[in-house]
């Protein structure tokens, strides 16, 4: 039935489209792969060679340190952000409609939240003169109040911040196209409510989870603010020194071998769980 | 001993009342079906029973106990849900064990019960199954097999039978049947379709908007329907609106009916009243001078196992049917006799 | 679940995340220019200073231009490629849609050393425009979903209805597919322009030292010190968020538009 006309349009549609992504994602894709081969040049950002050694660098102990803190920060960012998020998306679907979209605009709202407002945020939330400190000594907790920030606590604080309302966004539509029977039903049989929680509804969100979990542990991986505001220096992790390299130290080739590792990285993240996805059912 | 007692139940969402006041007696052993149209209340007053729900005012009394603080897990109730939410991630005898394993009972048992209780609803040997491997009949089979698991003291089914298709909905419905009698087990069905509570009930509690309407068994409510309602909802009926004048006249707009000492009057007369007789209550004569009325045959349909004739008596439309063997020798103009069987009429309140 | 613990969990929750909205608006109202919570005095100065001062003006401006630009741009790129996807699935349409979600699934920090480093190779380091871009280019994802939705939920049948009454496959698009769409195609333009708005490190890696935006402009001033501008920014922010998705949520069906099967209720 469709003419030639229409089939060229057909086709022509997503030529536009191919070409943006081409030209701005996948060639800025190859040239940073390009780059982490280059050498450094410190009046004109690099130089065309091919050269390891910016891979080399990987090799030391201070870089399997910082390797080991982005990692270990990520993963428990992750497991505390999906362990809250599964009951609280539970409970929320089960709300009315107008509720459920209440609590959705404010997690929206609080996702977009710029890394720059969030380490704001809590750092003033964790400050001595603003922040639950004040509180706390009020209550008579504390002698006097004091900061909170920097520290390892307040850096996973905020990473936790950063990843809960994706990890709500990811468990959301499979749980609320959960049959609500399904529970009920494990009810009836005689489980308690916790249990059936975790008999039927968790193991029913397996891949949901797992799923959940990856993308948090990625985007953590990510950040690179707040390690700077809410951290001290050794809890800088690899998104901060690829930031400080290409800026700072002027070292483009270097932070691009460290941007190609960390996308290695992550993409094996989101391969193994595709992976785990494939054996289930 | 489990009869069931419910006394002025009411259920309110905000100001809406999804059940109002229902107070029912269930006895020992019974089968009933809550019957009605769709949001009459029946699946929320059974999730009142289940305990998946809160009595906003009323009482739940189960063996002389008084249920209402009890929840859903601890009531050692079974039930069959709509959707029948059979686990997806656990095999089929893994799904029927669940109470006994939830109830901490050791492998061997579990595994053991499931396969009898597989066998007692006549679906054998597919214990290691997933359930989307099954039919929709063999789930059918399994969701009841799970809430009998634990020998409940009342079982409950959601429209169990509504995703079967016509034949097989029949079938099951002998077998549940058949299977509660076997058990004895005090068990209510939720159901919009009057032919099954017909089939299967002891006590059929018919609902609308909330409230009960009538409760019976089947031929109670079909002899005696309460109200218009009941009348049209349990079988169709032909309504003639009109007034009682005596106990032994009824004006339909100026054809009298003359009523029999059997007939049943809801109303004391005089007032204004609706008068119920089943079409199969309606006689027609291909001889015009034959029965109280003369009738003109509006419209005619030969369905096979019965014959319904459509007529126009006076200001009344009413409908007649016969089995084929009866058929009177008339067609669509004709005139004829229409003779209504006397002490099988009900009048009604309007 | 007992109600009592499940309102208890739920508040708990929304107490974490809005503990520090809630500091930062109770800030931004201090009358002295010091970091106090609870706020001394009452005070709207910072939010007019937000108006009024020229650098923080500068770079809302140039927040907006580059969200507007940007979404603009997304919305162009993904509306066709989820027109394509959904007509044909096959292999090459699906090719496209994993590139155009890839952007969103990696580190932000990897794309935006990426477009730094495409921008000093094509000359354009440093222009507004090369960060309207590759914004634009990074938040195709959330119209590419969104626009997806929307056409998973227009009946085929109803496209072979338009054709046997004579349309060809534009003149479907332009009565049918388009006015069905639309309102995924502007909830896609929502969601790319506040994400664009609250974007740091793209901005800050094409553009930081040229064409700064707010996010930039608030984290270099909490470098060099305090000033509640920067709380009032942030609660600009929170605002407009809570404002766009609030729209969203009140014309449209949110939940369905989070993958939510069936509208709540």
């Amino acid at each position: 039935m469709s003419g030639v006309a229409d089939r060229l349009r057909d086709n022509g549609v997503a030529v536009y489209p191919t070409a943006m992504l081409l030209v701005f994602f996948l060639i800025p894709f190859l040239i940073m792969f390009a780059v982490s081969f280059f050498s450094r040049d410190e009046g004109a950002f690099f130089t065309p060679a091919f050269d390891l050694a910016n891979y080399a660098r990987f090799l030391s102990p201070f870089f399997f340190k910082v390797l080991v803190t982005s990692l270990g920060l990520s993963a428990a960012a992750a497991v505390i952000s999906v362990g809250v998020a599964v009951p609280f998306t539970y409970f929320v679907t089960r709300m009315g409609a107008g509720a459920q979209s209440v609590i959705l605009v404010f997690l929206l709202s609080v996702l977009s939240l710029s890394e720059v407002i969030i380490g704001f945020a809590w750092s003033t939330l964790l400050s001595q003169t603003a922040g639950i400190g004040n509180l706390l000594a009020a209550l008579g907790i504390l002698e006097s109040s004091r900061s909170f920030t920097p520290s390892l606590g307040a850096l996973l604080l905020g990473l936790c911040y950063l990843g809960f309302p994706y990890a709500v966004l990811v468990i959301y539509p499979a749980l609320s196209r959960l049959d609500p029977e399904l529970p009920e039903a494990a009810r009836m049989l005689g489980a308690s409510p916790i249990r059936s929680f975790f008999n039927i509804v968790v193991p029913m969100l397996r891949n949901t989870i797992t799923g959940a979990l990856i993308l948090v542990f990625v985007f953590t991986l990510g950040a690179y603010l707040l390690p700077q505001v809410l951290g001290r220096p050794q809890h800088w992790t690899l998104s901060v020194h690829i930031t400080d390299q290409a800026i700072f130290q002027s070292n483009l080739p270097f932070a691009a071998a460290m941007a190609i590792f960390l996308m290695l990285v992550s993409l094996a993240m989101v391969g193994l769980s595709s992976l785990l996805g494939q054996k289930r059912m | 001993m489990t009869q069931i007692r419910i006394e002025n139940a009411t259920k309110m969402y905000g100001d809406f009342a999804a059940v109002r006041d229902v107070s029912v007696d269930i006895p020992d052993g019974s089968f009933v079906c809550l019957l009605g149209p769709s949001g009459c209340g029946k699946t929320t007053l059974l999730r009142l029973v289940a305990g998946l729900e809160d009595l906003s005012e009323g009482a739940l009394i189960v063996g002389g106990e008084d249920y209402g603080d009890i929840p859903a897990h601890k009531r050692e109730f079974g039930m069959v849900f709509q959707s029948l939410a059979l686990f997806p991630h656990l095999t089929v005898a893994e799904n029927i064990a669940y109470p006994l394993k939830v109830r901490g009972a050791p492998a061997a048992e579990r595994r053991a019960r499931a396969r009898e209780l597989l066998d007692l609803v006549k679906l054998p040997g597919v214990e290691d199954r997933y359930i989307h491997q099954l039919s929709g009949g063999q789930r059918q089979r399994v969701a009841i097999a799970r809430g009998l698991a634990i020998d409940p003291k009342v079982f409950l089914l959601d429209e169990p039978l509504s995703a079967l298709d016509a034949n097989l909905r029949e079938h099951m419905q002998i077998e549940l049947r058949q299977l509660q009698k076997d058990l004895g087990v005090t068990t209510i069905v939720v159901t919009h379709d009057q032919r099954e509570a017909m089939s299967m009930a002891d006590i059929v509690i018919l609902m609308k908007e909330g409230e009960v309407q009538q409760v019976g068994t089947p031929m109670e409510i079909y002899r005696n329907p309460a109200n218009p309602f009941v009348a049209n909802f349990i079988g169709v009926s032909n309504l003639i609106a009109g007034r009682l004048v005596d106990d032994r006249t009824f004006d339909a707009e100026g054809t009298e009916i003359r009523l029999a000492p059997e007939d049943i009057l809801h109303v004391a007369a005089p007032a204004r009243a609706t008068l119920s007789l089943r079409p199969e209550d309606v006689v027609v004569h291909a001889d015009a001078e034959r029965g109280q009325f003369r009738g003109k045959v509006v419209f005619l349909r030969d369905l096979g196992a019965s014959v319904e004739i459509l007529l126009r008596v006076g200001e009344m439309e009413i409908t007649s049917v016969c089995a084929p063997q009866s058929r009177p020798d008339v067609s669509v103009g004709d005139d004829v006799g229409v003779e209504f069987l006397t002490g099988r009429a009900t009048v009604l309140a309007l | 679940m007992p109600a009592l613990f499940r309102n208890l969990f739920i508040l708990l929750v929304v107490l974490f995340l809005a503990a520090p909205l809630v500091v930062i608006l109770g800030v931004s109202l201090n009358e002295p220019k010091r970091l106090l919570f609870p706020p001394e005095g009452f005070s709207l100065q910072w939010y007019a200073e937000l108006f009024r001062a020229n650098d923080w003006l500068g770079a809302l401006r140039n927040s907006v231009v580059i969200a507007l630009g940007a979404s603009a741009i997304a919305v162009s790129i993904a509306l066709p490629l989820a027109l394509y996807v959904w007509r044909k699935q096959n292999r090459l349409a699906k090719a496209l849609f994993g590139l155009g979600v890839a952007p969103f699934m990696l580190p932000p920090v990897i794309s935006a050393l990426g477009f730094m480093i495409f921008w000093i190779t094509v000359g354009f380091y440093g222009q507004i425009g090369a960060t309207m871009v590759s914004h634009g280019v990074f938040l195709v994802t959330l119209p590419l979903v969104t626009i997806s939705l929307g056409l998973e939920g227009i009946d085929r049948q109803l496209i072979e209805a338009s054709r046997c009454m004579g349309a060809n496959s534009r003149m479907v698009f332009r009565t049918l597919i388009f006015p069905l769409v639309r309102p995924y195609v502007m909830s896609g333009f929502a969601f790319a322009f506040v994400l664009s708005l609250n974007e740091y490190i793209i901005a800050y890696m094409v553009a930081g030292f040229t064409a700064e935006t707010l996010p930039i402009k608030i984290f270099n001033s909490l470098r060099y010190g305090y000033t509640p501008v920067m709380a009032s920014v942030a609660v600009f922010f929170v605002m407009t968020a809570v404002l766009i998705y609030g729209s969203i949520a009140r014309f449209g069906d949110l939940p369905r538009l989070l993958g939510a099967e069936r509208s709540a209720g």
